[in-house]
């Protein structure tokens, strides 16, 4: 499955754990939530980053006290249908203000990009090699939002009232 | 009218372009059917039982004569000829082709007519009451408002994959006409004591398999603060919405299984970590949208003109005024309901002449503009009263003068078994044969106000929960039975019909309908006493002993 990374295909350093795998002594890992919880403090006194994998009916809340430790939060689709890591996303960036790398897993589908970089996602593990060839241009799709959200994208409304203010001051 | 401006127009067009793509991928074999489903229920696309059904959204049922025309072009050109308006402020055609659905919304997109969000789980579009800007004390137009919602729900990054659909309406009148009860978010305009612009929030209301009544969740919510409350509210329910039941999944499961003193804590904290965001809106957001919305220039006119006292001496023109003309706020004018109700034809649809007529007439008398009301009837918001003999001389030309607005007969059906796949039984030729034994104005007229609601199945698509007469087509043993329930409504005292006996076959039905008429015109206790007062005053016993007795 294809990582699409600061809007290119990349190399995926991090190696999923499940809950009762070995630890490896090195390399980036990504750890389920629940073992990552029992376990935060070995997990992250080790060398190589670690990054937490959070579903999607669990409460954002709880990842809170890490994230100024995890290197990469990965929220997770179940399928396209189920649209609840958008507001974990959502929470993440602009109530927790969560900078770091936030990961959109499960079934990730090109014509969910743009909902998904507005929800604050940086990091995709897309579901189809063609996809992911085509996240660039998916994501220039639109130029009009008419929402605000944490990824600073002006909206409608406000362009709008600059518009009319730039309008304004000739007259 | 709302005129869009480049931003709006840029956003459809990039959202033709974007399903172009995905209708591209999906005839290629990229999209698997499961894949494509979704995508193309976002933009209003059902596959139905004999071709893929497109749903043109009219928010707020306003539309320009330009707009219909371009929805009568598109009849004619990728369609049958005809269209067919929904409960819900939509127009619906039923035998578009996969591959020009594309060039239709692009067809559409030149004149600012969308399909994002007519289908889906996703906020659907927002309706509000068609007499809106127009009807006597109202408190301000709803129409600014739902634009401002419209833009906010429009491609939403959060709330696009939702539990379920989502739906809002919005009403700023007294009577209710906007059905904002049997909404997923019911909004009732208000003021507050300073006199300033707000909301009563209702939440949870809805049909289907489990009906319920919206309830209040906040009295009143500033309008500054409204798109930051809807925001709570969604995303209380995208998290905890039921997504392992489809039948579960709406929001008035959730309000109902938290009980509604819990479901508004829940928003009220989400509520107050966003209320002081950019989600709160300016006045001068306001002003811009509601500059955005052009007023007729209305002529000084006198209450009674001529034309009108003239017209008065035919008794058919007359018929007509007294069933299809409402007072406007404006002196001298008038709103004129034109019923989609024909004697023996299916509720809501209209030809593409028709609709091509009807927008020459909205030019002509109507300042060019129609509205569309959620009774699946077409209206001219401001038509003169001088000039209401000659246009009803020009619809009743066009088979649109049928005098039965509000009658037994202006019924409120769901396309049903004749188009659907969902449907168990046929909805069209019950209101068809209903409209047949009804065709008597004198009858219809000594009956009164009386609405009838059928739905081909449980999905309640036309609102049988809320008729005054509730008809409710279900599967039995491969036979199609019928569930006939009484004293429903859907304005500010909405209720939830009750059932009145056994269900009966597909013949029965209309004989059933005579025998609950029959019994309320011996029951009412003088003639103004309505059908539903009847109904409320003795409940549905005697309804059902008469019905009943010789069955």
């Amino acid at each position: 499955m294809p990582l699409v990374n600061g809007g290119k295909i990349a190399d995926d350093s991090f190696v999923k754990l499940a809950v009762d795998t070995p630890l490896p002594e090195g390399g980036d890992i990504l750890v389920p939530a629940e073992r990552f919880i029992a376990e935060a403090d070995n997990l992250l006194k080790r060398a190589g980053k670690v990054g937490v994998i959070w579903p999607n009916n669990r409460d954002i809340d709880e990842l809170v006290p890490w994230l100024g430790k995890v290197a990469t939060a990965a929220l997770v689709f179940p399928t396209f249908r189920d649209g609840r890591a958008y507001s974990q996303a959502r929470l993440l960036r602009e109530r927790y203000n969560y900078r770091g790398d936030l990961r959109a897993t499960g079934q990730v589908l090109r014509d969910q990009f743009v909902f998904m970089l507005r929800a604050g996602f940086d990091s995709f593990e897309v579901k189809k090699q063609a996809d992911a060839e085509a996240f660039m241009q998916t994501a220039k799709r639109y130029s009009v939002f008419y929402q605000p959200t944490g990824d600073g994208r002006i909206t409608a409304l406000h362009r709008r009232m600059q518009l009319r203010h730039s309008e304004g001051v000739g007259t | 009218m709302y005129a869009y401006d480049e931003i709006d127009r840029t956003l459809v067009n990039e959202r033709v372009s974007e399903f172009r793509d995905q209708v591209k991928r999906r005839l290629s074999g990229e999209l698997t059917e499961d894949e494509f489903k979704m995508l193309r229920l976002q933009n209003g696309v059902y596959l139905q039982l004999h071709a893929y059904m497109f749903r043109v959204a009219i928010p707020y049922g306003t539309l320009a004569s330009r707009q219909l025309r371009q929805l009568a072009h598109v009849a004619r050109k990728y369609d049958r000829g005809y269209g067919h308006f929904t409960t819900r402020q939509n127009i619906q055609f039923n035998w578009i082709k996969l591959a020009e659905l594309p060039d239709a919304l692009a067809d559409l997109a030149e004149v600012g007519i969308h399909a994002m969000q007519t289908s889906g789980n996703n906020m659907r579009n927002v309706t509000s009451d068609q007499w809106a800007g127009v009807a006597p004390g109202e408190i301000e137009d709803p129409r600014i408002w739902s634009e401002l919602i419209r833009q906010h729900t429009t491609l939403h990054p959060e709330f696009s994959f939702l539990p379920r659909k989502f739906k809002i309406a919005i009403t700023a009148s007294d009577h209710d006409r906007a059905a904002i009860k049997i909404h997923d978010i019911g909004l009732r305009l208000i003021k507050n004591e300073k006199g300033e612009t707000g909301f009563e929030v209702l939440v949870g209301g809805g049909l289907g398999r489990t009906p319920f009544i919206a309830k209040t969740i906040k009295h009143f919510v500033h309008g500054r603060d409204i798109l930051s409350y809807i925001e709570a509210i969604l995303r209380v329910y995208n998290q905890y919405g039921r997504r392992d039941n489809i039948y579960k999944a709406r929001i008035k499961i959730l309000v109902h299984e938290l009980g509604i003193e819990k479901f508004s804590r829940e928003v009220e904290e989400e509520w107050q970590h966003i209320r002081n965001s950019s989600l709160q809106i300016d006045d001068e957001v306001i002003e811009d949208i509601r500059a955005r919305f052009s007023y007729p220039a209305y002529e000084k006119l006198p209450h009674m003109p001529d034309e009108l006292r003239q017209a008065a001496a035919d008794p058919d023109f007359e018929a007509w005024r007294k069933n299809s003309v409402a007072p406007h706020k404006v002196q001298g004018y008038s709103i004129v309901t034109i019923s989609l109700k024909p004697v023996g034809g299916p509720p809501g649809d209209a030809t593409a002449e028709q609709m091509d007529a009807l927008a020459d007439l909205a030019d002509k008398y109507s300042f060019g503009e129609i509205r569309v009301g959620h009774e699946q009837n077409l209206a001219l918001p401001h038509v003169a009263k001088r000039d209401l003999p000659a246009l009803w001389k020009a619809l009743d030309r066009l088979g649109l003068a049928t005098p039965n607005v509000n009658l037994i007969t202006d019924i409120i059906a769901c396309p049903g078994l004749d188009y659907c796949s969902l449907a168990n039984a046929r909805s069209i030729p019950i209101a068809q044969e209903l409209t047949r034994r009804f065709a008597n104005h004198e009858l219809a007229n000594l009956i009164g106000r009386l609405h009838i609601n059928i739905s081909g199945c449980i999905n309640a698509c036309g609102h049988h929960h809320v008729g005054h007469i509730g008809i409710l087509g279900v599967e039995k043993n491969g036979e199609e039975v019928y569930q006939i329930t009484i004293g429903g409504r859907a304005d500010e005292n909405a209720a939830l019909g009750n059932l009145i006996g056994p269900g009966v076959k597909f013949d029965e039905v209309a004989d059933v309908v005579e025998d609950i008429v029959e019994a309320y015109l011996a029951l009412r206790e003088r003639p103004e006493e309505l059908f539903m007062d009847t109904v409320k005053r003795l409940g549905v016993e005697p309804f059902k002993e008469r019905v009943y007795a010789t069955r």
